[in-house]
């Protein structure tokens, strides 16, 4: 699909242009009168052409066609036939809630664009990218420049400051069975909702001042603004402009511009958007009865994965599973992506479905 | 076979203006000596022009009120002096270094690369105006002529083969004694000797070198010795002698000392500007770039009066490394400004000595059909831009660690120029049927969450500081025990669950895991 650029000239003293004429709009000599503005008047089109001024003015019907951007593998060969690629030069959102699929596919995009050649960026609001998943989704580490905006600064000693012991820990270690509901007053939950408000005003803004600088450095084959973590409150604060600023400057740039976020944001700035979704809940389901395939003749891994050590309870009490959890393994994610908007495409909405799996899944 | 000689007359003059250009159109002064004993070392016409001569009080100079004083500075001069043999040998391998202000260059062979004589002489001559020197350029066939050539006429001179004596011939007799005024030391014999015989020549009625050369040799002899030979030679232009050549060591350092104590990043900016303008122009002129710039500022003594605590020559370092050798003045500027802003010294700044490692420039081929890649220097900009809002080490390419840790990795520097590796083409049938990687989605810190379990296994977990993780578990699977680094202080020892958890109408996949020294936490969301 390509579309017409066609300028209008609305300035007094600029030629109105018609196919293959041009018609001057000229202002009559002052009249004698006072205060009365010079009459403007069109002439008719005999006259016209034979002005000079006009010679470098261009019809509308020779106008460049704006050319369609060139489109570059998802690294998922489903979502590729549904939508062609992912678009140059365009900006792409990507949203859907938590364990939709949306980090697999911003990992599959960058070990595609990675294994191309090309250098990529991860501006990561919340800090929430596993190096682990990257790196056994074939994303070439070297290649990646990683922003991290989160406000949480990265522990010095992960095994201290991740898992701190606290009393409560220590009586619940003590006697698994007790549960201990963190009970807050109202006025501590406003302070800290508060705070985590500022906070992600504060994240927000280095986010899109470090896409702004990406932006303008230029170079990078891929850069990722990942919202996926965001608050949808903190979202929708990101004003229009900056979205129609972003499209601006990526555009006639080899450059893919991929949001990742819950909920679209971008309006109409985006030239791309996917809605992904894991499959619905009997599809859930059904997952979760292929976690089970053992007692259902389906194919299951009995034994640990590489890197896990099964454990032996002490007393295996009764299940509402068929099989006790440790002989299960999560295999996977089943996801649905919903082509919402193409600027390319203007087909009806299209879904497909596509499979992901586990790193130890084999 | 020709030489060339770079004089820099007033040298002391000229490399306080190198450093301070803004003075050259203002008379300025150097002082020398302890206060309040310091005079007048070296002046500039314009001063001369006030009255101003070497030798004057410090009190005396004062008078004159438009007059800038500046105190001699050995730093500024011996980098005036390395700028002057870099220019010098940006021209010709082959650099003897006569004095501190005077450099001779063998130009044997040089025309056929450089073009003709003249233009050679103008193109040094441009060199070292580029290197914040003005200096006096001449050429001639034999060393010496040249100096006198340099010392005697301003701006470029080009003496032809064999006319050595008639155009040397107007030039006064001080020029053949030049060097030995100047540089020795007051009671030094050879300033007496020179002193001497210029005052016999002068008695003789000599006052100008065509008057020497034109004496008769044996009388001269008989008169003066090998001494007033010797000054006859050199004033007709026929000594000859070989150059010593000197190899300048690659150390490209700049410094200027403050009269007045910065306190403010602005006005340092200004000085910085210039002193890595000048050493990108020394680094250009012999080819080379750097990669490391070492930026040393001497604070001014602080003395708390509460805490009765001084600290005394302080220093402060900063070490900009580069990834790649570039030769970008405003690049360096930006990333030093970047830098300050993010490590400001703590102290009003009285000295600044910038230096950089010299080092070969880096040669990049490139491609048509090759990928596009970050501009080195635009992408260092950017990278310190980001790093000054985020943090050092927040910003960068990642390094996996070996280690079973599972968040194990490091950030490190990130470079826009990787080994090109071939890319394996895949078969279309082969990259359809390979499935995408179940991605992990790391909560950092993980999020400590509150499990109700039921024979040991997890039935419901809530998360307090995040409202979205919490739920019934509607499937589970582990426990995995994963545990590692036994034999440091920070062990770890866990056992993870992966579980479906039920959030209202929504169902996410969590890894749960079991911190055997603390509590329980969510790591991440399979996404």
């Amino acid at each position: 699909m390509s579309s017409a650029v066609v300028s209008t000239s609305a300035a007094l003293g600029r030629p109105f242009v018609f196919d293959g004429k041009a018609v001057p709009e000229v202002s009559l000599p002052a009249e004698p009168t006072e205060g009365r503005p010079p009459q403007r008047v069109r002439p008719s089109l005999s006259g016209a052409t034979a002005d000079p001024r006009l010679a470098h003015v261009t019809p509308a019907s020779q106008l460049d066609i704006r050319p369609a951007p060139e489109m570059v593998s998802s690294g998922i060969s489903a979502l590729d036939a549904l939508t062609g690629g992912l678009p140059r030069g365009c900006l792409t959102e990507i949203c859907g809630p938590a364990s939709s699929g949306r980090t697999t596919l911003l990992l599959a995009a960058l070990a595609a664009a990675t294994q191309r050649g090309e250098f990529c960026a991860v501006v990561d609001a919340s800090d929430a990218l596993d190096p682990q998943s990257a790196a056994a989704s074939g994303v070439e580490l070297d290649r990646l420049l990683w922003v991290r905006c989160s406000e949480n600064s990265p522990p010095k000693s992960r095994a201290k400051q991740e898992c701190p012991i606290s009393r409560a820990s220590l009586a619940r270690e003590a006697c698994p069975e007790l549960v201990e509901w963190v009970g807050t007053s109202s006025q501590v939950a406003f302070d800290f909702e508060r705070t985590n408000s500022r906070q992600s005003e504060h994240c927000l803004e280095q986010v899109l001042r470090a896409t702004d600088l990406l932006l303008e450095s230029g170079g990078f084959g891929l850069i990722v603004l990942d919202l996926g973590d965001l608050p949808q409150q903190a979202a929708r604060r990101i004003p229009l402009t900056t979205w129609f600023r972003f499209r601006r400057a990526v555009e006639n740039k080899p450059t893919i511009l991929l949001a990742i976020e819950q909920h679209p944001i971008a309006g109409s700035c985006s030239s791309l958007l996917l809605q992904l979704g894991s499959v619905d809940e009997l599809a859930t389901e059904r997952r979760k009865n292929a976690a089970h395939g053992a007692n259902r003749g389906l194919a299951v891994r009995e034994e640990a994965p590489e890197g896990r050590k099964k454990i032996n309870l002490p007393a295996q009490p009764e299940f509402d599973f068929p099989c006790p959890p440790h002989a299960q393994l999560f295999t996977g994610l089943d996801i649905t992506a919903e082509l919402i908007r193409s600027r390319l495409d203007r087909k009806p909405t299209r879904s497909v479905i596509f499979e992901t799996k586990a790193a130890w899944a084999g | 076979m020709p030489f060339a000689c770079i004089y820099v007359p007033n040298f002391p003059v000229a490399a306080a203006l190198r450093a301070e250009p803004e003075l050259q159109a203002r008379p300025v002064a150097i002082l020398e000596g302890k206060p309040p004993l310091e005079k007048t070392i070296a002046v500039n016409e314009k001063a001369a022009r006030m009255g101003i001569a070497p030798g004057m009080t410090k009190a005396q100079a004062e008078l004159c009120p438009k007059l800038a004083l500046r105190l001699r500075s050995p730093l500024q001069e011996s980098a005036a002096h390395a700028a002057l043999l870099d220019c010098a040998q940006s021209f010709s391998p082959c650099v003897e270094d006569a004095a501190c202000d005077t450099a001779l260059l063998d130009l044997a062979g040089m025309e056929s690369l450089l073009g003709p004589l003249p233009a050679i002489s103008r193109a040094i001559y441009n060199r070292a105006t580029a290197l914040g020197l003005a200096a006096n350029i001449a050429i001639a066939s034999n060393p010496d002529a040249a100096v006198l050539a340099a010392r005697g006429f301003p701006g470029v001179t080009v003496i032809p083969a064999g006319e050595e004596a008639e155009q040397l011939g107007p030039l006064p007799t001080e020029v053949l004694f030049a060097n030995r005024l100047e540089d020795a030391p007051k009671e030094d014999e050879q300033k007496k000797a020179a002193a001497r015989l210029l005052e016999t020549l002068d008695r003789w009625g000599i006052r100008n070198l065509r008057g020497l050369a034109a004496l008769p040799a044996v009388s001269l002899s008989e008169r003066l010795g090998q001494a007033g030979l010797r000054l006859q030679q050199l004033a007709r232009g026929t000594a000859s002698r070989t150059l010593v050549p000197v190899e300048a060591p690659p150390v490209f350092e700049e410094a200027v000392e403050l009269e007045h104590p910065i306190v403010l990043l602005e006005p340092l900016a200004f000085l910085l500007n210039r002193l890595l303008e000048q050493i990108c122009a020394r680094l250009g002129s012999r080819a080379l770039a750097t990669q490391e710039l070492r930026l040393t500022l001497g604070l001014e003594n602080l003395t708390s009066s509460n805490q009765q605590s001084a600290i005394n020559n302080q220093q402060f370092v900063r070490t900009l490394r580069l990834p790649l050798p570039m030769l970008d003045s405003k690049v360096f500027l930006k990333l030093l400004q970047l830098d300050l802003n993010a490590h400001p010294p703590g102290a009003p700044i009285m000295k600044i000595h910038l230096a950089a490692e010299p080092a070969r420039p880096r040669s990049a081929q490139g491609g048509l059909f090759l990928p596009p890649s970050p501009e080195p220097e635009k992408l260092e900009l950017t990278l310190a831009r980001i790093a000054g809002m985020v943090g050092e080490n927040k910003v960068g390419a990642l390094e996996l660690l070996d280690t079973h840790h599972p968040d194990g990795f490091r950030m490190r520097r990130f470079v826009a120029e990787v080994a090109r590796k071939t890319p394996q083409k895949k078969s279309p049938d082969s990259a359809a049927a390979t499935a995408a990687i179940t991605a992990l989605r790391r909560f950092r810190p993980p999020l400590r969450a509150d499990v109700i379990l039921e024979n040991d296994q997890p039935v419901r977990v809530a998360c307090p500081k995040k409202k979205d993780v919490q739920g019934d578990v509607l499937w589970k699977a582990g426990p995995w025990r994963a545990s590692g680094d036994w034999w440091e202080r920070e062990a770890w020892s866990r056992d993870e669950w992966d579980l479906a958890l039920r959030n209202g109408d929504a169902v996410s996949f969590y890894r749960l895991v079991h911190d055997l020294l603390g509590g329980w936490f969510v790591e991440g969301t399979y996404d």
